[in-house]
């Protein structure tokens, strides 16, 4: 019976983004978009602005020159516990699954993209054109991956595959899902030369990912939600970037 | 006070039938031009399919623009019939009588226009939109996600559109049965299946009415509810501050009775123009009409300027960057003035003057602004509010239609016009029955010391 203890038992699965140590090399979002079979954003998707990026490294300036600072925050769905997109959708093609995810069921999905209106992180992306490869990535699709149809919405899924895959593993062998498992993070925590993204279980208290959440967010530190007055209650919590030249600037002014 | 329609019986049959029982010469061009530029938005819709939703101007964050305003907007023009044949019938305003049917019929295929907007051509699979709004899919026993805002909209659609359809055809039976009387061969047995057995019995004359009567009353909760739950579309949202309102439900059901109520009187006036109804539509009933209007457009403004003190008086960053995107941003702020100028500003002083309002020509451009306007207001919700200029939002742009949406918006308008001139040569657009009605029970009453013909009350 060890193996329906597995299976039952309760994960949140959830990420904490370090900004302190985000250099925005971009990295992760080479590896979402390999593991998770995104259409490759040619120049004319990001001009037409319907590039598809799961995950996306947000630039912006600080200060003014000559004493600019470059601020980089990498977006991506923030799998609410309270999500906006998911009753919204007519058909149940998003919703919240046991482990704490937001998925989305392509198969369901018929394109009335209102789900992505009613995202305030603006991390759905809509398939406007069929997904088009070039011949030489034709072979390098991921077979545990839906290639999307166009007219379907898409965004993050926490490479759910690799969690199922890990899931499988671990009934099999009769052995826990352990933390940091490299085969368990999504291709964006593995792919991160600096360590910024962590991932983890979150209802798990001696996972990484928990033991930041507690000193970060819940005794106050560096941790916020993006966009906590709206009540989303979001998987992704965000570190602070240590600045001590930061003149703090007060919120909606 | 009402001028009588200076007809006898026999008189209101040819008027009203010399089109149905003949053919005039501009109705074959006119039909012909208009399933053209149906045919087109048709084309384009198969190359849209064809192609996926890229042939559109959207892009990410504007998911929604034309087909959404197109779909709100028609929405809007069918609250026409409510307005005209519950509110007015049940308040037993006289002037009613010779517009009812057409603004039904009006309503019945703008809102056959409107589910062509959203959920035929708006959805990224239109294939598989049917799973959602016919919701009988027993074979994958996934049901409907009722909480969401587009299980409410083909309910109220689809409830509107029967409670509509059902008026036109009670309402037809008797005149049915007169072109019945009139026609020979194929075209009597036609008009016979259709009229349903009409004799003209006492027993029939009063079902008839009571089911118009209990029609009239049943369709009032579709008042309010239609336009409400399509503005619920946008206000539920919290992801769009512009659109996360509360007074968008009222806002949008004074909006919609504006532009309806609007596209009756156009209708009206092109049913004088073409034909040639003068001596049953009079001056007076477009002068009822422009105070209607006069009304309606105040209160909408009314609510119109609450939706910008709601949104300017917290100060809050996100809708002052909104607003400012409206009103001084291109390409928005012609839209906007265009906006405000054509709905309200150049319409409702002219409707104050009554030579404007007794006058076809005036009627007719006065009304044909607002639903410029209208269509606009509709937009520069939409478009701007989902622009989304918010901090987090890096994908900062704009939107501009493609020639696709344009066709299908243009298809749209020939579908309802091309409609409307079918049935007005298949079937009176003007009900013989009622107007014969309210010539029967017309009498004079004495208001002070001065004796006028009822115009309120029959």
């Amino acid at each position: 019976m060890a193996e329906s203890a597995q299976a039952t038992q309760k994960r949140q699965w959830g990420m904490v983004i370090d900004l302190d140590k985000c250099i925005g090399c971009q990295a992760c979002v080479v590896a979402c978009q390999s593991e998770n079979n995104i259409p490759v954003n040619e120049e004319a998707h990001f001009n037409q602005r319907r590039a598809i990026q799961w995950i996306h490294i947000q630039r912006y300036w600080e200060g003014e020159w000559p004493h600019v600072k470059a601020r980089f925050i990498p977006v991506l769905c923030q799998h609410c516990d309270n999500a906006p997109c998911e009753p919204v959708c007519p058909v149940y093609a998003t919703y919240h699954n046991t482990e704490g995810l937001n998925v989305q069921v392509y198969n369901r999905c018929v394109g009335t993209r209102f789900c992505a209106n009613n995202c305030p992180y603006v991390v759905r992306f809509f398939n406007f054109w069929e997904p088009a490869y070039p011949n030489s990535l034709k072979n390098q699709l991921n077979p545990d991956v839906t290639v999307r149809s166009r007219g379907i919405m898409e965004k993050c899924t926490f490479c759910v595959q690799r969690i199922s895959r890990v899931r499988r593993q671990a009934k099999n062998d009769g052995t826990p899902i352990a933390d940091g498992d490299r085969a368990l993070n999504p291709a964006c925590v593995n792919a991160c030369p600096t360590d910024t993204l962590v991932f983890g279980d979150l209802e798990d208290p001696n996972s990484r990912v928990s033991k930041l959440r507690d000193k970060e967010l819940v005794e106050g530190g560096r941790g916020y939600h993006l966009y906590e007055h709206l009540g989303t209650s979001p998987n992704v919590i965000y570190l602070k970037k240590v600045d001590k030249h930061a003149v703090e600037e007060p919120a909606h002014a | 006070m009402q001028e009588h329609i200076d007809l006898d019986q026999k008189q209101v049959n040819e008027t009203l039938l010399k089109d149905v029982v003949g053919t005039p010469r501009w109705w074959l061009p006119a039909v012909g031009f208009l399933g053209m530029v149906f045919l087109a938005g048709v084309g384009a819709f198969g190359y849209l399919l064809n192609k996926g939703v890229g042939v559109w101007g959207q892009n990410r964050p504007v998911f929604w623009a034309f087909d959404m305003t197109n779909f709100v907007f028609w929405i809007g023009i069918s609250h026409a019939g409510i307005m005209i044949s519950a509110i007015l019938r049940l308040t037993q305003a006289e002037w009613r009588r010779p517009v009812t049917r057409a603004a039904e019929v009006l309503t019945v295929f703008s809102l056959t226009a409107a589910l062509m907007a959203a959920p035929l051509t708006h959805t990224g699979r239109p294939w598989r939109s049917w799973l959602w709004i016919f919701p009988y899919d027993f074979e994958r026993g996934v049901w409907p996600n009722v909480r969401s805002a587009f299980v409410w909209d083909p309910s109220a659609v689809m409830t509107y559109l029967t409670a509509s359809t059902l008026f036109v055809i009670i309402a037809l039976l008797p005149d049915l049965a007169v072109i019945r009387d009139r026609t020979t061969g194929m075209r009597q047995k036609i008009y016979g299946f259709l009229c349903l057995g009409w004799r003209g019995t006492p027993r029939q004359w009063k079902l008839q009415a009571v089911a118009g009567i209990l029609l009239s009353a049943l369709v009032l909760p579709v008042f309010v509810s239609v336009h409400s739950i399509v503005s619920w579309d946008f206000a539920v949202q919290i992801g769009v501050e512009g659109w996360h309102s509360t007074i968008f439900a009222p806002y949008f059901i004074i909006g919609a009775i504006h532009s309806g109520v609007s596209a009756v009187a156009t209708v009206m006036v092109l049913m004088v123009w073409l034909f040639k109804w003068d001596k049953v539509l009079r001056p007076d009933h477009f002068d009822a009409i422009g105070r209607l209007l006069i009304i309606v457009a105040t209160v909408w403004f009314f609510a119109f300027f609450l939706e910008w003190v709601f949104a300017l008086y917290t100060l809050e960053k996100p809708e002052l960057v909104l607003r400012e995107l409206q009103v001084f941003k291109m390409p928005y702020m012609p839209l906007f003035l265009t906006f405000l100028v054509t709905a309200f500003f150049f319409p409702v002083p002219l409707w104050l003057f009554k030579n404007v309002r007794r006058s076809l020509f005036w009627m007719f451009v006065t009304t044909i602004s607002v639903n410029i306007g209208m269509w606009l207001e509709r937009f520069l919700i939409i478009v701007p509010g989902i622009i989304r200029r918010q901090p987090t939002e890096f994908n900062w742009g704009s939107y501009h239609p493609s020639i696709i949406e344009i066709l299908i918006l243009t298809a749209t308008f020939a579908w309802v016009a091309m409609g409307m001139l079918v049935f007005a040569k298949v079937f009176p657009l003007v009900p013989l029955f009622d107007i014969k009605e309210g010539m029967v029970g017309r009498h004079v009453i004495k208001i002070g010391r001065k004796i006028v013909p009822a115009s309120i009350r029959e």
